[in-house]
């Protein structure tokens, strides 16, 4: 069953082709890898998905069961609330505030009380806020940041605040998490750690993952399908093992003498 | 549990009733006369404007230089309904009738221009506040023009004065612990990840502006009807940059330390009056300095609270017992005859070349 | 006819002025991103500078401006030593608040010297200044022509500088990348500094010649025009020197021809309101190009 699909997406800035009539398609409960050189426009397609930018032309949708809403152009906070969540490639938590504080604000779409509960702290107010408490403690849990929910969250250490924006993007409920490069600048024991969680996270909250890495171990081993991207276009797609094999992709990561050779 | 919640509950209360209670007997027995009346009521209009602009630059993060303009609105638009009706009930009418008129003002504002980022937000909120300015002195039908309005009664006491201003307070306050503060505060840390995250942006800038307008706009209503005389040039750029400094003294996203700075700065201006002269001159070296050497302002973003307290206590003891170190560590490289940025620059250096 | 010819006349000349502030609010800008709110004190304080060499020390025209910028030179640098440098690493807005109380200080400091009162210039300098051609019924005097031409000289002179020397390829660097400007070996403080230097010269000279050509100064005298000039650089594109000369004759424009024609209690509010525009319809001002944020 599909849940995102994107058809000749396109994204141009000036003359230059970022994106160029991208097809993809990610079913429910998939975990996806994106791949590519540096500059293929992985992050752009990423951008995209989640309305950081408009496409130039080009269409998304993001299905619910069989009922397709496309979502293109829209802002990045409605397609948050549709049910596509992420994490930035250079780490965007909300650095001067808390863990708590950090997983807390991206319940927001979750809370009940209005404006008039939020000014005279009436008892729905208080109900609601005990619940989000609740339930972003339970989700620090699970990436071990309980502990520290009431430390900033740039006194974490690099590997944690890259868990921490995990449980942020998870805490808005997505059906979607768009992962941009998590392994980045990290220790090869965490990220054994890392394929660990994600599929923890996956098995808990019945996730659809769509993942851009560089770590070619970690994509090989936890993705079930793969999307080769180069100069803004898909080149291959296939499983992780079609992937590895594919003339095409050796070229594009290797160049062209890696094949004669 | 729930027995000692709800004893900490009524410590603020209480605090509160007692204070107004002991002003309220100091004002009865002339003990606050009207000179210290006075310094009461502005430090009262400018907390209630301290605390508004803060909700909107200290807490969202979006920098305006226009509070005076949406405070002259409730000026007057209370003075106008004072002026019809006579009466106590006229001054609620106008209180509520100004904030209304400048929070819709904020809207309106904010609307187009809170798209712009940083100054030059800045610089349209500057504009748009002169632009007030100017309306004000060119309805002379309305406003009598430059030469101003004059008011007959005052209805605003120290009961109005406490009312109004802890009522701003804990509103603004219990906004900011909320969801939707905590929304605001998001867009203040890093408004591109608040949109991913599911927050409309646009959304929480404009309701902050127009919750912080609406509160400018009592501010301006009390003082209306305190000081029973207004004109357009009181609400000029200056009153505008004043309200800035008492937030960025008492500190950006620091609610007692907006109160505590509109004291401070009412009392240190108020101290200056015996050396009318050079006043203006001694209250903005006083600003340098205390930017110089605590650039985050008197509270940085912190809140006043026990624990504060005691830090604060442990930080003093710590500086104190550093300091003759540092006296002559900073004697040694005045000697020496090198600066510290010097000092910094060459270690770089050979880091580079290392 | 004639009329519309004299509100242009009259349009560059106070065009003009705005532009020579503009330009220090603009490189200072562009170079530590602070509005440099002291700006319009310096400009003020030239103006007195020029009043004194002149009613004191009887000289001329040219040398009491020359005299005003050589010390509003000092004064620039002075500030940015004092005032802005142990800040270089503090927030924007604790610099910004500084920059206000330097502002306060210099006027309040000079209301507490000089007095508040209203100052004019010698008479017979203002007369032979105001003397001037007619053509029919277009008066272009002295003044005007003086504003006109010591301006543009000093914005031949500022191009020169920027464009050709090592200290102006210096102040582009820094301007684009505080950091690599430093990695590569440019002396940032001094860099700072001669950008100091340059604006404040550049407002000591509008000083002088906003208080001949209105024959009034006053301490208070910078709050308006130092608004305005900003304005013009915020107009033009913050940070642009060739943005901050258009938006300063325009905005003079403007607050002329509003003015000239019957509506100058409603000058301000039209500047302000076409800033405005401006800025919701390009926000980063006529030349300035948007960067986006990079996700």
């Amino acid at each position: 069953m599909k849940l995102l699909e994107a058809k000749k997406l396109t994204k141009s800035f000036g003359g230059l082709m970022a994106v160029s009539k991208v097809n993809m398609v990610i079913n429910q409960g998939e975990l996806v890898g994106l791949i590519g050189p540096n500059g293929a426009g992985k992050t752009t397609v990423f951008n995209l998905i989640t309305g950081m930018y408009a496409p130039t032309s080009g269409t998304i949708t993001l299905f619910d069961g069989s009922h397709g809403k496309t979502i293109h152009g829209l802002k990045p906070h409605k397609i948050c609330n549709a049910g596509i969540a992420r994490t930035f490639q250079n780490i965007r938590l909300f650095k001067d505030l808390t863990v708590l504080d950090n997983v807390r604000i991206a319940m927001h779409c979750s809370v009940k009380y209005g404006l008039l509960s939020c000014f005279l702290h009436l008892p729905r107010y208080r109900r609601d806020e005990q619940r989000i408490i609740d339930e972003s403690i339970e989700l620090l849990k699970i990436f071990n940041l309980d502990g520290k929910m009431d430390e900033l969250a740039r006194n974490l250490p690099y590997g944690e605040q890259r868990h921490l924006e995990i449980a942020r993007a998870l805490a808005s409920r997505p059906k979607l998490l768009l992962l941009d490069e998590p392994a980045a600048g990290v220790n090869p024991a965490e990220t054994a750690q890392l394929s660990e969680i994600i599929r923890k996270v996956r098995r808990l909250f019945n996730l659809t993952i769509l993942l851009i890495e560089h770590d070619m171990s970690l994509v090989m081993k936890i993705c079930e399908r793969i999307y080769v991207l180069d100069f803004g276009s898909v080149i291959a797609s296939g499983t992780p093992d079609e992937i590895k094999s594919n003339e095409r992709v050796i070229t594009a990561y290797l160049g062209e003498d890696a094949i004669d050779a | 549990m729930v027995k000692q919640l709800n004893k900490k509950a009524l410590i603020k209360p209480l605090a509160l009733l007692v204070t107004f209670f002991i002003v309220q007997l100091l004002i009865q027995f002339n003990i606050i006369n009207y000179y210290y009346q006075d310094i009461l009521a502005t430090i009262c209009i400018n907390i209630i404007l301290a605390v508004s602009l803060n909700l909107i630059t200290g807490f969202t993060g979006q920098f305006s230089l226009g509070h005076a303009g949406f405070m002259s609105i409730g000026a007057y638009a209370c003075a106008l309904t004072i002026q019809r009706v006579p009466t106590v009930y006229g001054f609620i009418a106008g209180v509520i009738l100004g904030a209304m008129l400048a929070a819709f003002a904020g809207l309106l504002v904010g609307l187009p221009t809170l798209r712009l980022k940083g100054d030059y937000l800045a610089i349209a909120t500057l504009g748009l506040s002169e632009i007030i300015r100017v309306m004000f002195i060119n309805l002379d039908s309305i406003t009598n023009g430059a030469a101003g309005l004059y008011l007959q009664y005052r209805f605003v006491n120290w009961f109005w004065l406490f009312v109004l201003t802890v009522m701003t307070v804990v509103l603004i306050s219990n906004f900011v612990k909320s969801s939707h503060g905590r929304a605001c505060i998001s867009i203040r840390e890093d408004e591109i990840a608040a949109e991913a995250v599911g927050i409309n942006t646009t959304k929480y800038k404009v309701m902050a502006f127009m919750i912080g307008s609406f509160f400018a706009g009592v501010a301006g209503a009390v003082y209306a009807s305190y000081f029973y005389f207004i004109e357009p040039n009181l609400f000029g750029f200056s009153k505008s940059i004043d309200i800035l400094v008492v937030v960025v003294l008492g500190g950006l996203g620091s609610l007692s330390g907006s109160i505590l700075a509109a004291a401070v700065l009412a009392l240190i201006s108020s101290f200056l009056q015996s050396f009318a002269a050079i006043r203006m001159v001694l209250y903005a070296v006083l600003l340098i300095l205390i930017m110089l050497f605590r650039p985050g302002g008197l509270m940085g973003s912190r809140e006043l609270s026990v624990a504060m307290l005691v830090e604060l206590r442990k930080e003093a003891i710590a500086w104190l017992k550093a300091m003759p170190a540092k006296v002559l560590s900073a004697v040694r490289s005045i000697t020496k005859g090198t600066g510290k940025h010097g000092g910094d620059k060459s270690a770089s250096k050979g880091r580079f070349e290392g | 006819m004639d009329q519309f010819i004299q509100q242009i006349i009259n349009g560059i000349s106070l065009g003009s002025i705005y532009a020579l502030i503009a330009l220090g609010y603009t490189m200072v800008y562009g170079i530590i991103k602070l509005i440099n709110f002291a700006h319009c004190d310096v400009y003020m304080l030239g103006a007195y500078i020029g009043y004194y060499c002149m009613t004191f020390l009887h000289l001329g025209v040219v040398p009491s401006l020359l005299i005003a910028m050589i010390l509003c030179t000092l004064l620039g640098v002075l500030i940015e030593k004092i005032a802005y440098k142990p800040l270089r690493n503090a927030t924007r807005i604790a610099v910004l608040i500084t920059a206000i109380g330097v502002s306060l200080f210099l006027e309040y400091g000079t209301m507490y010297f000089v007095s508040p009162q209203v100052r004019t210039f010698p008479p017979h300098i203002v007369k032979s200044m105001s003397a001037g051609i007619k053509l029919g019924n277009i008066n272009l005097t002295f003044m005007q022509l003086m504003i006109v031409s010591v301006t543009v000289l000093l914005m031949v002179l500022l191009q020169l500088t920027v464009k050709r020397t090592r200290i102006g390829k210096a102040m582009r660097a820094v301007s684009l990348d505080v950091d690599a400007a430093e990695l590569m070996g440019i002396n940032v403080d001094t860099t700072i500094s001669f950008t100091f230097a340059l604006g404040s010269a550049l407002a000591g000279a509008a000083g002088v010649l906003v208080g001949l050509y209105y024959n009034s100064i006053n301490p208070l005298m910078g709050l308006l025009p130092g608004l305005k000039a900003f304005v013009a650089a915020v107009f033009g594109g913050i940070g642009i020197i060739p943005g901050a000369m258009i938006g300063g004759y325009f905005i003079g424009m403007v607050e002329t021809f509003v003015a000239g024609y019957g509506y100058s209690m409603y000058r301000d509010a039209v500047v302000f309101a076409i800033l405005i525009l401006i800025l919701i319809v390009k926000p980063a001002g006529l030349l300035g190009r948007n960067v986006r944020e990079k996700v």
